[in-house]
């Protein structure tokens, strides 16, 4: 075993290679060229899930647009449970960064005199949704991959897993990784290190979000002693296809797109959402706010009139009546999703479709610099919670949030790196027993019997039923005990693979077990939260509650394994909390973007 | 009424095995699953062991690709019912060194694409504060198709030059080089040219376009190499008439 125990040692240590890592490792560059930086992901940088945001990224640019604007939609769409000061720094920053991507060669859309074009965006009150065709994440995902290239200083551990921070004396000090290539365990000490390993949508049974995406960062985090933050906060898209959460746009309803239960019924009227029109309406029926849509759809199913799919429950969107002209001229990424992916043609048939967890607004409790309370631990991105996005993300304000906060982290490790110096002896000691731990439970581990994915499967029925669209107390106290059931049953998997080389099942494994904290947290602080706001619905308390929760939900892992959580009052510097209006339609409700 | 259908995959494990093998199995068949579908589902529920690449299921990250029937596919996007009722067969992509199962060595691409340098050039940087750089839709319509590309090696796997010289650049890594090149922002043409032109592997490019005919980005990476033949002709006619170096 020891003689496979190699050390690496850098000044700054980034994990994760999509936007928020990518641009965090060029920013320390740029602060201090002589520092040496390195880049841990699980995939190749340019695989990382910034890749599939498809729609855009808000940034103030045009004439009659403002910050405040800007700010105020954040705030309001995440019913003031946003940190102003950090949106007030993110608005501004943001067309900077925007722009600096575009000097570094990102393909933005143009408008034909060669100026930035932008686009509306739900919940956006001005046009400035910066977009480059409908591949946004991907442009913005290769431009600052390809740009990284440039930086020798910047040494990269392509398809390396992090499985544990190195904490000692108060401080972060490195991690512990596999190499797939080879199964090598090793130690990568640095004076400072970044989370920026996206979200968790993987914890629930239907999500837009691709295989990597497992809170393994919140897991390490929330495991070496950092809170993570607002957990309860779970964003959720109305149409995804139920088998591969893949996203059909809102432009397919707003093209004239129905709604139709299993009697072929438009039960969209039954829900305070208008009547039926055979034209589509702004903000009725089908156009009614992306949040109202999901509940309708729990409502729905409560009765029984959902259709029964092989993957569960779906309605169907339904636009074979709009005819194959406007289909293939208006909607044809919408119809090339459908049949590449799905095998399915829009023309001639219905779309299944159902709410999908599409985006998390909690994540590892960060200061408007990224640092963590744990000194020498810093994250930016999805992992991170600043909080710019309050109890509901709005939609294109994600992708500028990696490039704004990953530059901001990225100067602030840099900072604090320059200031510390080499790891302790007790740092390598701890790999040592990480690299035992991981053999022992894992890798030579025999008897159990328990498979990773009908645990990963329970896991995922549980917070769906738990800590869904809506909650109950009761529903929650249910899925937390079945979450604890599942933790004991997680110590008898076996795995197949006892190799060494590019070992999946392995990672698979570290994965679950970095879900099953996530999905911890998550349910922790629904339960604690006793009001309903933003994303987070409690049926048993439907109103918000601004005396007792304008405030953070903290949640921290106790020595014994179990949590507590606490809370931090929310920043408030000019908009004081106003009403997020529901019921009838209005521009805020818009707000529960979901791209 | 459960139908299904047989999937044969490539076996190799360099810790155990001296040479690969392929294994039958049998797993369900739906309209709506694709071959990465059926690779996880024997991964679920039937042999944990099987490796492979995959992400985002949704044709963008690029990861997963491999031989399906022979052919070079994205696993995410080739539907069993173009196969069914027959067996499909699953093998690591063609020419390059396998490491286990289903995944590939791809670090020669990583080198290959930082060599040719993918990113904006510039003498003078413009400062933030100036705003942006002004590219008409019909400038950026000149390089978009070649900034398509998801890396996904498909275009390799096809790729008879490379098939016989592992140093050849490549159909991505040209692409993507000639992206930059003709990105009205950038002015490094000359810079990466010499380092194209360092290896023959460029003129060894017949044009037969298999990289073309399989890319699932439709970026025409044999029409770059074609276009980059006569820009480097060029230049190179340049450079013997002003020997103090083409601009
Ligand atoms: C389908 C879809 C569409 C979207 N559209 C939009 C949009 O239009 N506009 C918008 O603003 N937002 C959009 N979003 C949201 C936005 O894309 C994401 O929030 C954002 O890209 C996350 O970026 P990130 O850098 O934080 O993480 P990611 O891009 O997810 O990268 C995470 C990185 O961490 C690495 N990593 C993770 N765990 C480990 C580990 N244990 N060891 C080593 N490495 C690890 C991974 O390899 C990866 O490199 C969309 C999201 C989805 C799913
Ligand atoms: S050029 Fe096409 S086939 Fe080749 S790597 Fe890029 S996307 Fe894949
Ligand atoms: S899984 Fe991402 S391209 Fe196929």
């Amino acid at each position: 075993m020891s003689d496979r125990f190699e050390t690496h040692q850098h000044d700054v240590l980034i994990v994760g290679g999509g936007g928020a890592g990518l641009r965090a490792a060029i920013a320390v560059c740029e602060a201090n060229p002589k520092l040496s930086v390195a880049v841990i992901s699980k995939v190749y940088p340019m695989r990382s899930h910034t890749v599939s945001a498809e729609g855009g990224a808000a940034g103030v640019i045009k004439p009659g647009d403002s910050l405040d604007e800007h700010a105020y939609d954040t705030i309001s769409g995440g019913d003031w449970l946003c940190d102003q000061d950090a949106v007030e720094a993110f608005v501004k920053e943001a067309p900077e960064e925007l722009l600096r991507l575009e000097h570094w060669g990102c393909p933005w859309s143009r408008e034909p005199d060669g100026h930035i074009a932008v686009r509306a965006f739900g919940g956006m009150k001005k046009m400035r949704t910066w977009f480059a065709a409908d591949k946004t994440g991907f442009h913005m995902l290769h431009t600052l991959f390809q740009t990284s290239l440039k930086y020798d200083t910047v040494i990269r551990y392509d398809e390396w897993f992090v499985t544990k921070l190195l904490v000692d004396d108060g401080r972060v000090q490195g991690a512990v990784a596999i190499e797939l290539m080879s199964g090598k365990i090793q130690a990568i000490t640095a004076n400072a290190i970044i989370l920026c390993t996206g979200g968790c949508g993987r914890v629930f049974p239907f999500t837009t979000n691709a295989n990597i995406k497992n809170g393994d960062g919140m897991a390490l985090a929330y495991r070496a002693g950092a809170p993570l933050k607002d957990m309860e906060f779970v964003q959720y898209h109305p149409t995804g296809l139920p088998f591969t959460g893949i996203l059909i746009t809102e432009a397919a309803r707003s093209e004239g797109g129905y709604m139709l239960n299993k009697d072929g019924y438009r039960y969209l009227q039954d829900y305070n959402l208008g009547k039926p029109q055979p034209k589509p309406v702004l903000r009725s029926m089908e156009l009614g706010p992306r949040d109202r849509l999901s509940q309708a759809f729990v409502m729905e199913m409560e009765k029984g009139r959902t259709i029964k799919g092989p993957y569960g429950d779906v309605v169907h969107l339904d636009l074979r009546h709009l005819g194959e002209k406007l289909i293939s001229t208006k909607l044809p990424f919408v119809r090339e999703l459908c049949l590449k992916y799905q095998n399915i043609d829009p023309i001639k048939e219905l779309i299944p479709v159902r709410p999908v967890v599409h985006y998390m607004m909690g994540g590892v409790h960060t200061d408007i610099n990224g640092a963590t309370p744990l000194p020498g631990l810093y994250a930016a991105g999805e992992v991170a919670c600043v909080s710019i996005n309050g109890a509901n993300r709005l939609g294109s304000n994600s992708l500028p949030e990696l490039l704004v906060f990953g530059a901001r982290v990225g100067r602030a490790a840099a900072e604090f790196a320059s200031k510390h110096t080499t790891p302790s002896a007790a740092i390598l000691a701890q790999a040592m027993d990480e690299s035992r731990r991981l053999r022992k439970q894992l890798l030579e581990k025999t008897g159990g019997g328990e498979r990773i994915a009908t645990i990963r499967d329970e896991m995922q029925k549980a917070i769906e039923n738990g800590a869904g669209i809506y909650r109950t107390g009761t529903s929650l106290v249910e899925t937390v005990t079945k979450l604890r059931e599942l933790q004991q049953r997680y110590r008898n998997t076996v795995l197949d693979d006892r190799g060494l080389t590019f070992n999946t099942e392995l990672i698979a494994a570290m994965e679950l077990g970095f879900m099953l904290d996530a999905a911890e947290a998550i349910v922790q602080c629904a339960l604690h939260r006793t009001e309903s706001r933003g994303a987070h619905q409690r049926t048993d308390f439907p109103k918000r509650d601004d005396e007792k929760f304008l405030a953070h939900s903290l949640v921290y892992r106790n020595a014994d394994g179990s949590s507590r959580v606490e809370y931090l009052p929310v920043k408030i510097t000019r908009w004081p909390p106003g009403e997020r209006v529901y019921g009838e339609p209005s521009q805020t409700k818009d707000a529960q973007a979901g791209r | 009424m459960a139908e299904t259908i047989q999937l044969e995959v490539t076996r190799y494990s360099p810790e155990h095995d001296a040479a690969p093998t392929f294994q039958r199995f049998e797993v369900p068949y739906r309209k709506d699953w694709v071959v990465l579908d059926a690779l996880n589902y024997i991964k679920d529920k039937l042999d944990g062991s099987l490796s492979y690449r995959w992400s985002c299921r949704m044709g963008i990250c690029g990861s997963c690709g491999m031989m399906v029937n022979g052919e070079p596919k994205l696993t995410c996007a080739t539907f069993l019912s173009f196969y069914a009722p027959d067996a499909v067969r699953v093998e690591p992509l063609r020419y390059f060194p396998v490491v286990r199962d289903l995944v590939v060595e791809m670090t020669d691409f990583m080198v290959k694409l930082q060599k040719v340098k993918p990113w904006i050039i510039r003498k003078e940087e413009k400062s933030i504060a100036d705003g942006e750089y002004l590219q008409t839709p019909q400038q950026l319509d000149v390089y978009k198709q070649f900034s398509m590309c998801i890396n996904c090696m498909l275009c390799y796997a096809a790729c008879p030059v490379y098939g016989l010289d592992p140093l050849f650049t490549g159909p991505a890594a040209i692409a993507l080089a000639q992206r930059y090149n003709i990105d009205s922002r950038d002015q490094g043409a000359k810079e990466r040219m010499d380092i194209l032109s360092q290896h023959e592997g460029i003129w060894a490019c017949t044009f037969v376009g298999e990289c073309t005919e399989v890319c699932p980005k439709h970026v025409d990476p044999a029409g770059a190499i074609q276009q980059y033949k006569l820009t480097a002709a060029k230049e190179w006619f340049k450079s013997l008439l002003m020997p103090w170096g083409a601009k």
